[in-house]
């Protein structure tokens, strides 16, 4: 899954972090390459990568096999007979509740949250990143200030009184509410990393634009977005995976016939009624994880910095 | 609003009209969901609310009731254990991991991807996922049964003593990848010059770690710290996808308490008071990093 080309990515993108923190070529000469240090050092590089791998390589055999072998008790051995069927079933035919349409419906209820999420989340932010940066007015920096401690505050504080202002305008349950949500529970990140990037830009262009008579909208469009581009897709990396993988306002603010896709995972996994098929759930699990697991081995680089970005400043 | 208009000058509310403008979600957010919304529940929280919140104040009643019940012990008693655990076990091994990762190895690419993808996960992946690696019948425990070993037991999730266990394997699982990382881009921050300094006086690299160099990590530390810390308090999804907080109640944590009063129970007192109870968790982390942060800045 992880071909050479994206680990290459990935590299790259830890080394733009410590870009500037090394200087001159690094390492030593290796001397032996089976020396006692080396054989210590891979071995417990091993044992840990192992431990990280297990739990996805017994996702994958066990949603290749069928019910019978799964019952025969062994999680970690390869399936003798590679059946795709669990698959089939945990998209098209996997039960919750009545419905009986499988995660199918949960993954296209989960696009239609996430795409105008992500861009109106990023758009919003990254105005306000803007105003922030390089339109500062007196007060800016203490709403800003209040933005970044409520991203610590825990959602549940907040949830309630949410409830309540989307009920009042209507929209309580509804695709456009859930939009706002995550609108507003992305924007002390989203807000941090856009003035961040925006106040490192030279704030010479900024000022020969303003000479040349361009206003607030003109250099967001003209100079600033088209100059900032790298930062918007580790913006939208951050959402893509933040949003899908969202779990509480999924179950806070939607309707059972619009669950998003971890909601719908979890109701058909830990259902009570039927026998459990555990090939079929890991497949749904599989799925549901798919997407994250997509966005982050092809964008490695990037998914590395953003979470570097939204941390190590935040 | 009335903060961003000084006195004085009559004009001055126009100046820079648009960018006031394109803030204007932003001032909502933080003032009316961020600001409001917490003290909004913080008041209400004293209150007698059950399916509709209601303006019946009744004192610290709900808050009595909270530490009487004993769902909300559990939770608390989980939530100690589970958040000073994941604290040592998410420093220890990130940063042993990372320390690794920065002997000028082979193939660190391929290691960090590993390492890293849990995180890309979502909890209910990750705590469905561990349902099945730690099922009693099928996975761990009865595989070392199968190797002969028939009095083995290792099945967390179905008994209450050990529970919370589990579910902390399955968040060191999808988070030590990030603590690494963190790590991994302090330790690059550090000299080359101070590891040959401590090599030129023939000190051992493990002394340079614990005195020189995880010293010099402080900020790192402290931002990884507060970092965990907040996404303690904030668990939810893993245990619900893992658990649903059994065996019994053996693995209830607060913020489950809270969504379980405010949705399901029809309790909305006993959900603000908790939800409060969480924040003031919070508050006491932030508060004093936050000081020694941004305090600090100004100084310096």
């Amino acid at each position: 899954m992880a071909d050479v080309s994206t680990l290459n990515t990935t590299a790259a993108g830890i080394d733009a972090i410590s870009r500037g923190l090394v200087s001159g070529p690094r390492g030593r000469k290796p001397k032996r390459v089976l020396s006692r240090r080396n054989i210590m050092l891979y071995g417990a590089l091993t044992v840990a990568a192992l431990y990280y791998l297990l739990p996805l390589y017994v996702m994958v055999v066990t949603s290749l096999k069928g019910m019978p072998e799964v019952r025969l008790g062994n999680i970690f051995a390869p399936p003798m007979e590679i059946t795709f069927e669990p698959w089939v079933k945990a998209w098209a035919q996997a039960c919750t509740g009545l419905n009986c349409d499988g995660l199918s419906r949960g993954f296209w209820n989960s696009v239609r949250i996430l795409v105008p999420s992500v861009v109106v989340s990023i758009a919003v932010a990254s105005v306000s990143g803007y105003a922030l940066a390089n339109w500062r007015f007196k007060g800016a920096e203490l709403f800003f200030s209040i933005l970044i401690i409520g991203a610590f505050i825990p959602y549940q504080v907040m949830i309630y009184p949410i409830v309540i202002v989307l009920r009042e305008l209507g929209i309580y349950g509804t695709l456009t509410g859930l939009v706002i949500v995550h609108t507003i529970f992305g924007m002390p990140i989203l807000t941090l990393l856009f003035r961040n990037y925006f106040a490192s830009l030279p704030v010479e262009l900024f000022k020969a634009a303003r000479i040349d008579g361009a206003g607030f909208w003109q250099i967001y469009f003209r100079i600033m977005l088209p100059m900032s581009l790298p930062i918007f897709v580790v913006a939208m990396i951050l959402q893509v995976t933040g949003i899908w993988n969202d779990f509480l306002f999924g179950v806070v603010f939607t309707r059972p016939d619009t669950y998003p896709m971890t909601v719908q995972l979890n109701n058909i996994v830990n259902s009570v009624q039927g026998v459990k098929e555990y090939n079929v759930n890991m497949a749904a699990t599989l799925l549901t994880g798919a997407v994250p697991l997509i966005v982050y081995f092809v964008s490695g680089r990037l998914f590395v910095r953003g979470i570097a970005a939204g941390a190590v400043k935040g | 609003m009335a903060k961003s208009v000084p006195s004085g000058r009559p004009n001055h509310l126009l100046r820079n009209l648009n960018s006031k403008i394109a803030s204007i979600p932003m001032i909502l957010i933080a003032v009316v969901i961020f600001l409001g919304g917490t003290l909004w529940t913080v008041v209400y929280s004293f209150t007698n609310s059950r399916l509709l919140p209601r303006f019946n104040f009744v004192g610290l009643d709900q808050y009595e009731r909270l530490w009487a019940s004993s769902r909300w012990m559990i939770s608390i008693q989980n939530l100690a254990v589970y958040g000073i655990l994941s604290l040592i076990f998410s420093l220890v091994i990130g940063f042993v991991l990372a320390a690794l990762m920065d002997q000028k190895i082979r193939f660190e690419n391929t290691f960090r991807t590993i390492f890293l993808y849990p995180f890309a996960l979502s909890f209910i992946v990750t705590g469905l996922v561990w349902q099945w690696v730690l099922n009693p019948e099928f996975g761990i425990q009865g595989i070392v049964r199968s190797l002969g070993w028939e009095s083995f037991a290792f099945d967390p999730l179905y008994n209450p003593d050990i529970v919370i266990y589990g579910i902390l394997i399955a968040a060191l699982w999808q988070g030590t990848g990030l603590v690494m990382c963190l790590m991994l881009a302090g330790l690059r921050g550090i000299d080359e010059d101070i590891w040959k300094a401590a090599r030129v006086d023939g000190i051992p690299m493990w002394r340079t770690y614990i005195f020189v160099v995880i010293p010099m990590m402080r900020p790192v530390f402290i931002t990884t710290l507060v970092l965990i810390a907040s996404g303690i308090v904030k668990v939810y999804d893993l245990v619900v996808a893992q658990t649903s907080g059994g065996p019994g109640n053996a693995s209830e944590v607060p913020a489950k308490y809270v969504y379980d009063y405010m949705f399901q129970a029809q309790n909305l007192g006993q959900g603000f008071a908790a939800s409060t109870m969480m924040l003031l968790t919070i508050a006491i982390i932030i508060i004093p990093w936050a000081y020694l942060e941004f305090g600090g800045r100004k100084r310096g």
